[in-house]
């Protein structure tokens, strides 16, 4: 049984299509990745799941049961909000008992329960505080904690690591992953940011422009883009695309190397002249033009930096590059993946 | 050799100005103390230096205000139209500003402007009809009349100044709330009244303190002594015919202004944000 | 590992919903307010012009419509001009005052200084404390017989005891005191409007400004004052609204005298409609001050709408 299931979700506000008709299907236990660029729909996507916004139209199911007109409140969801939500006149331990007194579960059984979310998020010593007298990774704990209390069909997340700083934001992307995992709790989880997804997600959603462009798990997301779109937003530095025919190709910059480090003989060279490269380190980034293909970005190549050091590429000269067939993707001229690889 | 001089001249200048500003704006207070508390054979005398007491102090005045006049009778009327009016204010007030400040759309905001131009509608322009609807109510010369009118100004005022407060509060929380069980209602009053309460009682101070205040409704209204509201009582009260008893009403109008005067002190930076609307941001 | 529970989602009514909806509950939370303000404000302004196109009297309570009558008979009398002349003189006589010293004062305030927030504090007295109360004080001071202001310009030699002036029984006079009266009220208010415009002003402005070449005055008059406008117009509206429809000075310190010099818009409509008990006429007098509140109003409402583009 789908925990949160979807049928052409369709949300307007005034003249824009925030939402356009979006079907999705998180099955149980699952981590469900909504990427895509910020204004493209799935934070109202995620509000009109939680029953904060109303759907224009389309049906939307919670464990099987239709709710498109059921209140947030009767919905059976949790959600963990950009800056956790918590609430600033109540201590910790009655954050978490929020949930549940609204529900007028009786008193022992808010005790037994506050206690054993406490407990499973390392909370116990701070039951007695208030909100602003945590750290932030504290708070992202008790948010935790009162969105597990009360056993919800499905976690929504809204960007919670948008706030915190970069040191911060891996312990806390790590110990949102580690909680979902022991408890299995279906989470859907809205992130602009493809390394959370790339980390996090079981299945990732790409949304653009409020449609669905491609579900599926980070392997096949970023080997197998469904479209341009998703080619292009996902990968730092992204697939490089160039007008091919009457469609397009395209391959990650590490595939694309000097061809004398390709061992494969199924692959397709190209003259590649180098304009300028950066050392990153770890890697060394080349940019430069493919002759014979036209592509509005510069191409990109990431090499082992150890390459470059040999002094094999220089900028201004033209060098043979390829790329292994078995990495190349092919599109149309609408953008779509080609049926043909 | 001039600077040192130029400098202590304009020090001296300054401190002259601030000196102007304070007698300009204290001197009438002053005035009214040193009245409240003269004997009336000092007072009425021509030849001694009025700044000072020439004679003791006495406390006659404030006597003779709560035993022969309807003095304490004025403090009871305005404490019950405070309350009265404050309560009203507060239950009206609260919730309307709450929902002019989550209105979505463009709605909110108009309505919010509408509601705060009435307040800008003056008394003068209203107490004729007014006081025919409130003959009609069988209200006249009673202060609960007042208790009616005063919200008049009272709730634009306190729904605009509520309303820039809850628009400064994190939806989040509230909608936190939501998700975790409340209805749109329950997350209004668990959450946003709870977070308010520093906002909530500068609007009931303030409301409390423009009933004191008020006197052209309260004068249009009222003419029989034991209705009237303390301003109305010592300023029409205790005259009588030509003369003038001015140690008590000095007294009296000390006693009236202290409180309104500190409590106004208090919140004045809250009220010149409420009105100004955050004209410069 | 947590055992996840059967959905919550329970079959409940439809109507228990209601309170959910938004548009419902924001009408609801809004409706008490906006009708006490419809009521007890908007019906009682259309009932005021009603008044004033009708003959009603509280003696001869009718509701016949004689149109402009009343406003012609009004406008025949030479009183009621004096009335709004008066009207204005007092209203911006006591505003410009006002400003004047509003300015000034909050140019002193704005020094840091010891003791800056007791001065503050007595400075805003006058604003603070009810108006008829203040007025009272006022009228004792300028006493016909024991006014201070005449015992110290006595004291001081200025004048002799028959020279005195008897302040609120010379027209010229008494309409001097209810400016200054007024403007004092108003000037704690046009400082602190001035001193929450100014702060408001980033400093970096004034400190390009001061880089640039510009000097004490030229960044007063050429980047304070512009960019204080807003916040200073809004408080002088605030001002002129209040002033033209002032009655309790002039009801309580000269009764409109000596000889009508004071009598004020707001003190004929007292006069005429409640102690005449003449309703029609009052409102009609009443009235008159519509347009300088309409001019207001949507003054304020451009200003609000070009603050939010």
């Amino acid at each position: 049984m789908a925990a949160v299931l979807t049928r052409d979700i369709v949300k307007r506000f005034g003249e824009i299509n925030a939402v356009n008709g979006i079907s999705l299907r998180v099955p149980d236990g699952e981590f469900m990745v909504l990427l895509g660029p910020s204004g493209c729909g799935k934070t109202t996507f995620l509000r009109i799941i939680c029953g904060l916004e109303q759907q224009t139209s389309g049906d939307l199911l919670i464990g099987g049961n239709v709710v498109n007109d059921i209140p947030p409140r009767a919905r059976g969801v949790a959600m963990m909000f950009q800056s956790y939500g918590l609430y600033p006149h109540y201590t910790v331990r009655n954050n978490i008992a929020f949930p549940l007194h609204t529900q007028r579960v009786p008193r022992e059984e808010i005790q037994k329960k506050v206690e054993w979310a406490s407990q499973l998020l390392g909370i116990g010593h701070l039951l007695d505080r208030r909100p602003r007298q945590l750290s932030g990774g504290e708070r992202q704990r008790v948010a935790l904690a009162r969105a597990l209390v009360r056993e919800p069909t499905a976690l929504l997340l809204d960007e919670p690591l948008s706030n915190l700083d970069a040191k911060l934001r891996s312990s806390a992307r790590q110990e949102i992953k580690n909680f979902q995992q022991r408890v299995r709790l279906t989470t859907i989880y809205v992130t602009h940011d493809q390394v959370e997804a790339m980390g996090m997600g079981d299945r990732i959603a790409v949304i653009d422009h409020g449609r669905i462009r491609q579900v599926g798990t980070p392997t096949e997301i970023y080997e197998d883009p469904a479209d341009l779109f998703v080619a292009t937003f996902v990968g730092a530095p992204p697939m490089n695309i160039v007008t091919n025919g009457g469609g397009y190709l395209g391959f990650r910059p590490e595939n694309f190397l000097p061809r004398d480090m390709i061992a494969e003989d199924a692959a397709t060279e190209f003259s590649f002249r180098v304009d300028r490269s950066e050392y990153l380190g770890s890697e060394r980034i080349v940019y430069g033009v493919m002759d014979g293909f036209d592509s509005k970005q510069p191409i990109t190549a990431k090499l082992p930096p150890a390459h470059v050091a040999e002094g094999s590429i220089r900028p201004g000269e033209w060098h043979p590059f390829a790329v292994k067939n078995s990495a190349l993707r092919h599109y149309d001229t609408n953008g779509n993946r080609s049926s043909h690889h | 050799m001039l600077r040192p001089f130029a400098r202590s001249l304009r020090v001296a200048g300054f401190f002259l100005g601030v000196a102007f500003f304070v007698i300009l704006a204290a001197f009438p207070f002053y005035w009214m103390v040193i009245t409240a508390f003269k004997q009336n054979s000092d007072l009425y005398k021509v030849t001694n230096i009025p700044f000072w007491f020439n004679e003791p102090p006495t406390l006659e005045h404030v006597k003779y205000l709560f035993e022969e006049t309807l003095f304490a009778r004025w403090l009871l009327n305005s404490l019950v139209i405070g309350v009265c009016v404050t309560a009203i204010t507060l239950i009206t007030a609260i919730p309307a500003g709450y929902s002019l400040a989550r209105m979505t759309s463009r709605k909110g905001e108009a309505l919010g402007i509408m509601i705060f131009l009435t307040y800008l509608v003056p008394p003068t322009l209203l107490f004729l009809p007014l006081s025919r609807i409130i003959a009609e109510l069988g209200l006249q010369n009673s202060m609960w009349s007042l208790v009616l009118v005063y919200p008049t100004f009272t709730i634009p005022f306190c729904s605009w100044l509520l309303m820039g407060f809850f628009k400064a509060l994190p939806v989040e929380i509230e909608e936190a709330a939501i998700v975790d069980g409340c209805s749109l209602f329950g997350a209004f009053i668990k959450m946003a009244i709870p977070l308010s309460v520093p906002a909530i009682l500068t609007v009931m101070i303030f409301t409390f303190t423009l009933t004191l205040q008020e006197f052209v409704y309260a004068l249009t209204f009222i003419s029989s002594s034991d209705q009237k509201p303390i301003t109305l009582g010592v300023s029409t009260d205790l005259i009588r015919g030509d003369v003038f008893f001015w140690g008590e009403i000095m007294a009296g109008a000390l006693i009236a202004a202290i409180p309104v005067a500190i409590a106004y002190n208090l919140f004045l930076d809250r009220f010149i944000a409420g009105i100004t609307g955050g004209a410069v941001k | 590992m947590a055992v996840i529970a059967e959905p919550v989602v329970k079959p409940v009514p439809r109507f228990r919903f209601i309170l959910d909806r938004r548009e419902v509950l924001e009408t609801i939370l809004v409706a008490p307010a906006i009708l006490y303000v419809l009521l007890l404000v908007g019906l009682p302004l259309l009932l005021a012009v009603y008044y004033s196109l009708s003959a009603y009297t509280i003696y001869n309570p009718t509701w016949k419509f004689v149109g402009l009558a009343n406003f012609e008979q009004i406008l025949q009398n030479p009183t009621f001009l004096d009335t709004l002349r008066n009207t204005f003189i007092f209203t911006f006589g006591s505003q410009l005052l006002g400003l004047v010293l509003g300015k000034f004062g909050a140019f002193l305030l704005l020094q840091p200084f010891p003791g800056r927030k007791i001065v503050r504090a007595l400075i805003i007295l006058p604003f603070a404390v009810p108006v008829a109360l203040a007025t009272i004080a006022w009228q004792w001071m300028f006493d016909s017989l024991y006014s201070v202001i005449n015992w110290t310009m006595i004291a001081a030699g200025i004048l002799t005891r028959d020279e005195a002036p008897n302040w609120l029984g010379n027209p010229y006079l008494a309409m001097l005191c209810i400016v200054i009266i007024n403007a004092w009220r108003f000037f704690p208010f046009a400082i602190v409007i001035f001193l929450a415009g100014i702060t408001a002003v980033p400093q970096d402005v004034i400190d390009a400004a001061t880089v640039d070449g510009a000097g004490f005055w030229r960044r007063n008059y050429q980047i304070i004052l512009p960019m204080i406008l807003p916040i200073v117009a809004i408080g002088l509206i605030f001002g002129i609204v209040f002033t033209f429809t002032d009655l309790s000075i002039v009801f309580l310190l000269t009764m409109g005298g000596p000889g009508g010099a004071t009598s004020v818009l707001g003190f004929a409509g007292f006069q005429t409609g409640i102690v005449s008990g003449d309703v029609a006429h009052g409102a009609a007098i009443s009235l008159f001050m519509l347009p300088v509140l309409l001019v207001v109003v949507i003054f304020m409402l451009r200003f609000i709408r070009r603050r939010e583009i």
